[in-house]
Formats: C-alpha cells, structure tokens, sequence
C-alpha cells in the first residue's frame, strides 16, 4: 500500500464520518425541501403527486407557483425583515451581556473560572421549552416583576403595562435563550489573550478604557463573529419562542413556516418560505466568514 | 542625585520574601544589571520599579520622587518585556506609534518619529509588516523601538534575548551596547546569564534569595567576588575547602583541605576576621591554574596530580585534574599554540601552580 494512498485513506476515515451525516441529515433533507418548494400543493394539503397521466399523456406536477406568490406579497418580505430586526436586536444584546460576562470569567482564577463555565451551561440540562415556559410565570400579570414594575409606573403616574405577550417578552426569551452560544465563543477567544499584551499596554502609557478598546476588544474580534453568528442564525428561524411568548404582533417567519406545514398544510410555500430563511442565513454565514477571513488573527 | 534609587525595598508572597531589603542606585545612562538565578527577585524588583507591583517596605525614587500610588502608565518608564509583547493585530508601525498615540502626538510627527525608531533599529521598511511575519530578532528591535520610541527616563528589559539563539543573541547584545550609547536612556537589564550581564553592564546587581549579594563592575565581580555564591555564580571558579592557617598585614597562609598550606593574598579588610582556624573556600579562576609537566616556577603554590578528564572549546581546553588526595581542580589553557589542539591526555601526570595572588579567600 503505497504512502500516497494510505494518507487518503486516513484522510478519508477521519473526514468521511461526518462528510456522510450532513449528506444524510442536511445535503438529502436540503434537496427534498427545494424538491417539494417546485411542486403543488396537494388537494387535501401536502404535495400533490409528482407526475400525472391524463389525456394528453404524463406530465410532471412542477411550477415556480410558490415562488411567484412569495413574491407578490409584501407581507412575506415584511416578515422577514422583521425577523431579521428581532434577530439582530437579539444578538446585539446578547453580545452587550455576554462580553463583560466572558472578561470576568476568562479572568477568574483557575477554579472559580471552572465554576462560572459550569454556571453558564448548566441551563442546557433542563428542557429548552420548560425555560421558556418558566419566562411565562416570571412575565405573567401577577408576577412579582410585573407587580412591582406596575406598583413603581403608578407611583410615576404612568398606567400599568403588560410584559407578557409583548414583542419585550419574545426578546426576553431570544436573549435568554441565545446568551450562553455568546459567551461560549467568547470566552474561548478572551481566555487565550495573553496578559503581558495588557501589561505592555498599561506600560506604553494606555489607561484601561484605552487597553480595552485598543488591544482587548479588537483581539476579541474572531470570538464577536462567532458568537454572533451562533445567536443570530438561530434568531432568525426560531418560533417556538414567539408562540409561548408572544402576542399576535409577534409572528416571526418562523411561525409562518410551522404554520404552513402543521396548519395550512400547505407544503410546497412552506417550502418555499424555508428555501428563502435558509439562503438567508448561508448568506449571514458567508458574510461572516469573509469578515473573519479579513481579520489577521 | 541618582536617576533610580531603591531604599530598603521589600516585597513577600506569603511565607516568601521575594526581594528583601534592597537598596540600589542607578545613574542617568548607567547600563545597569540585575543578575541573578531564577526566584531571586531580579523580575519582582523591576515588576515594582515599572508599577505593576507594590513594595511592601521600603521606597523607589525616579529622579528624586517617590513613585509610590503612581499607576505604570503614568511612570516614565517602559519595559521590554521577554515575550516581546507585540501587539499582534497592529503592523510594526502601529506597534511602535503605540505609546505616541497613547500621548496624543499627531499623526504627522507621531509617523515622523516611527520612521526614526525603525531606523534607529535597521527596521526600516518594515513598517507594514505583522508581528507574525517577523523572525524573533526583528521582534526583539521592534519591542526595544516600542518602548525607546518617546523617550522614557528609564528602559527595563526583562530578559529580552532569553528566546534567541547563541549566535543571534551575541549579535544582539552588540546591537544593545551601541544603542544604548546613542540614545543615552538609561537600561535596567534583568537576565540569569552571568556572561551577557558581565558583556553588557557598566554595573551589574547579583541578586540571590532576594537579596543583593555585590554590587560591582562587571571585572571587578568576575576578579574580586564578596562571597562563594558570586564566585560560583559568576563565571566558573574552584572552590577549594580550607581554613586559615596564620594571617599577618600582607600575608595569608590557608590549610586547604586535600591539598595542604598554600599562601594566598590577605583581602582588604578582612584582617580582624580571617584569624586561624576561620573556614572558607579559596576561589581560584580556572585560567589561573597552570598545569605543566615541569615543576612550576618558583612563587607558586604546588601540587600534584593526574589529568582526569578534558573538555575541548575550541579557543581553550578545559582540563579537570585529580589531586592524590582525590580533590579536583580545574585549569584553563588556551590553545593558542601552533599546531597543537591539546597538552595533555586523561591519565597524564602533571603539576598544577597557581600564584598566591590568584585566588581570594572568602568566609561566606
């Protein structure tokens, strides 16, 4: 067995495993949705069959008639960029949370550091839908939050608000969620920052707001993207949150897809509406891998 | 009035005494070194001369005022620091704008300047470059350009050369010398290498357990050690066991063990301690002993023994001799004679001299 070919074997059993479960899990899928994105909607909803014998002979059941109805009303569009804004809103905030979050921890000593990353991914041992749930009772009408936010607004002389089934509700919950996917990266890129960049900072004479945001915060840079990335992705596809929290003012596109799958059991636009959130969100993904790509780190 | 003055300076970790009881004091232009084994508080000193850390006795005057409360950004004193510490997202001409931007110079003068720097180091044109693209010497000019760049009082370097190899660090140092000449800035060098402290220091601090062992010129530490410890430190040296034998004005007589009386000069001062019977060592620089087939000339102290082993350096041979009372001593010949790479062979019998003005007699 020659060298050569030994070394594409290794390669091959190393990268193959995983080559072959995104070709199963996301390559197939991917294709059967831009598949069924082409076809008709069937008469008692689904897909309609692929091919038809008639009259005239067969003839494939295949039209753009999804693509075009997107197309032809704004309020798809609308949809969209709303969840973009929520999804940006989401990870601005999530990023002005988690920095100071990860700097404090990459800068705990060796056990306290341990601790304050177990804290952070502790949340994940417990179901995703019964936090969110919880969020319910901690923004319900008779929350001690909301209680005492509404007892300090009467004292102002403001009338009592609502935070349950509020687009502040839905951004609570995104945040909350999304926060740990921020402050993971993040401490990985700040926890290999070397200390005596910052000592011959503060000795070439830069305060400390000046080492943050000359040496710090541009080093951090590549653990920003990433975790941005991380938060704004699944930001922007999410609808499980917006049903729990949300009013009707708060459907994201996420809900519109689930909705035409489970309700309108309309499957070629949900499709269709899927084929756009995911160009959307390769294209959010390039983008920040060309930023990154530019950064010489 | 001195430029640095270190009075009484302590510094604990714990149970630990770091620095203990240091007093230094370090002239405008002085090539300064602090030499010492690793943990002998050389880096703490020079952490707490540049503000990252505080004494915890004692004070530490630059030009006359105490630096006491002042935060290292607002010292006017920069440090080389011996990783470099290069920003890495910044070109070289950033790197070394650093401490101009931080002092608001404009940009005109501040680019001005750069230039001069990177000159001053044989940088130039390599002002676009990235840390990453740079070897480890032009690292090190980069860091020494950083942090001479606005001028400070007083330049720390800790170790700067400790990362390159023999050859480039001896280049280096030459580079150092001369810089430090022009600029006129005065350096305060911490290394563990006793050679590079003894090549590049006009005074040189040896610091051991936190403290100051001798403060001296680089020739007059290297011939006059105070103590065993800077004997054995710096340079290498025989340290031959004794006691006194008789002491007079201007003549020491010692009883060295294995080897018997030799006659050794009496050091100033020392005349009320060294009384008979007081032990120490005689510390006796190998190029001091001579070794020979014939008897030695008449003057020196004799003894006997057999050539136990050698180590050939090229420019001298190292030759460890075995005394017949199973002592050994070193002597270093120089190979300067035609023709002939060594003397003498394991095994050879020899004669080993040495003058009684070579060596010094030390208590502690």
């Amino acid at each position: 067995m020659s060298a050569a070919w030994r070394a594409s074997l290794q390669r091959f059993l190393i990268t193959g495993p995983p080559l072959v479960y995104l070709l199963l899990f996301f390559g197939i899928p991917t294709l059967i949705m831009v598949l069924a994105s082409l076809r008709l909607p069937g008469e008692f909803g689904g897909l309609a069959p692929l091919w038809e014998t008639g009259p005239s002979g067969t003839e494939l059941n295949l039209s753009l008639e999804s693509y075009g109805r997107f197309f032809s009303d704004s309020l798809y569009a609308w949809l969209f960029f709303k969840s973009f804004l929520y999804a940006l809103v989401t990870a601005v905030a999530c990023l002005l949370l988690a920095y100071p979050l990860a700097l404090l921890i990459a800068r705990s000593p060796g056990k306290r550091r341990d601790l304050l990353v177990l804290l952070v991914i502790l949340p994940f041992w417990s179901n995703f839908l019964i936090r969110v749930y919880a969020w319910m009772i901690i923004l319900g009408p008779e929350s001690v939050l909301t209680r005492t936010l509404n007892a300090l607004l009467a004292g102002l002389g403001i009338a009592p608000v609502e935070l349950l089934f509020t687009p502040f509700a839905v951004l609570v919950g995104l945040v909350y969620v999304h926060l740990p996917f921020m402050v993971l990266p993040l401490f990985a890129n700040l926890e290999k920052h070397d200390p005596a960049l910052l000592d011959a900072a503060q000795d070439l004479g830069a305060r400390s707001w000046q080492r943050f945001w000359r040496v710090t915060f541009p080093l951090s840079l590549p653990g920003v993207l990433a975790g941005a990335a991380l938060v704004f992705i699944p930001a922007l596809g999410i609808f499980a949150i917006p049903d729990i929290l949300g009013g009707t003012d708060s459907i994201l596109i996420g809900n519109v897809i689930k909705q035409q799958f489970l309700d309108a059991r309309d499957w070629p636009f949900g499709s269709v509406l899927s084929m756009v959130l995911t160009a959307l969100a390769v294209a959010f993904a390039a983008a920040a891998a060309w930023v990154a790509s530019r950064q010489r780190l | 009035m001195a430029l640095l003055e270190i009075r009484g300076v302590s510094r604990r970790f714990g149970d630990f005494l770091a620095v203990d009881d240091v007093s230094l004091s370090i002239e405008a232009g002085e090539f300064f070194c602090l030499l010492g084994p690793s943990g002998s508080g050389k880096t703490t000193l020079l952490r707490m001369v540049a503000g990252f850390d505080a004494p915890d006795g004692g004070a530490i005057l630059l030009d006359g005022r105490d630096v006491a409360g002042i935060p290292p950004e607002k010292r006017d004193v920069h440090t080389v620091f011996q990783s470099y510490a290069l920003f890495p997202h910044m070109t070289v001409a950033q790197n070394i704008a650093f401490p101009l931007t931080m002092a608001g110079v404009g940009a005109e003068a501040s680019r001005r300047r750069v230039e001069e720097a990177l000159d001053g180091v044989s940088l130039g044109g390599m002002s676009g470059r990235y840390p990453s693209e740079l070897s480890g010497g032009q690292r090190q000019r980069v860091a020494v350009a950083r942090a001479l760049v606005d001028r400070p009082k007083l330049l720390l370097l800790d170790e700067p050369l400790a990362a390159l190899d023999a050859k480039l660090k001896e280049r280096m140092q030459l580079e150092l010398i001369t810089l430090q000449k022009e600029v006129g800035i005065t350096f305060v060098y911490v290394t563990h290498d006793q050679q590079e402290a003894l090549a590049l220091s006009h005074r040189i601090a040896v610091m051991n357990r936190g403290r100051v062992e001798q403060m001296d010129e680089p020739s007059r530490l290297y011939g006059s050690p105070r103590n065993r410890f800077v004997a054995d430190f710096i340079g290498t040296c025989n340290l031959l066991e004794g006691e006194v034998a008789a002491h007079s004005r201007d003549a020491l007589e010692l009883r060295l063990d294995g080897i018997g009386t030799v006659r050794s000069s009496p050091v100033e001062g020392q005349v009320e301690r060294l009384v008979p019977g007081v032990r120490g060592v005689l510390a006796l620089r190998p190029e001091k002993v001579a070794i020979s087939r014939e008897a030695p000339l008449p003057g020196h102290n004799r003894t006997t023994g057999k050539v136990f082993d050698f180590l050939y350096l090229g420019d001298v041979t190292i030759y460890v001799v075995e005394l017949d009372s199973g002592v050994r001593v070193e002597a270093m010949l120089p190979n300067s004679a035609p023709g002939r790479a060594k003397f003498f062979e394991a095994g050879d019998s020899v004669h080993v001299g040495w003058l009684p003005e070579a060596g010094v007699f030390l208590t502690d």
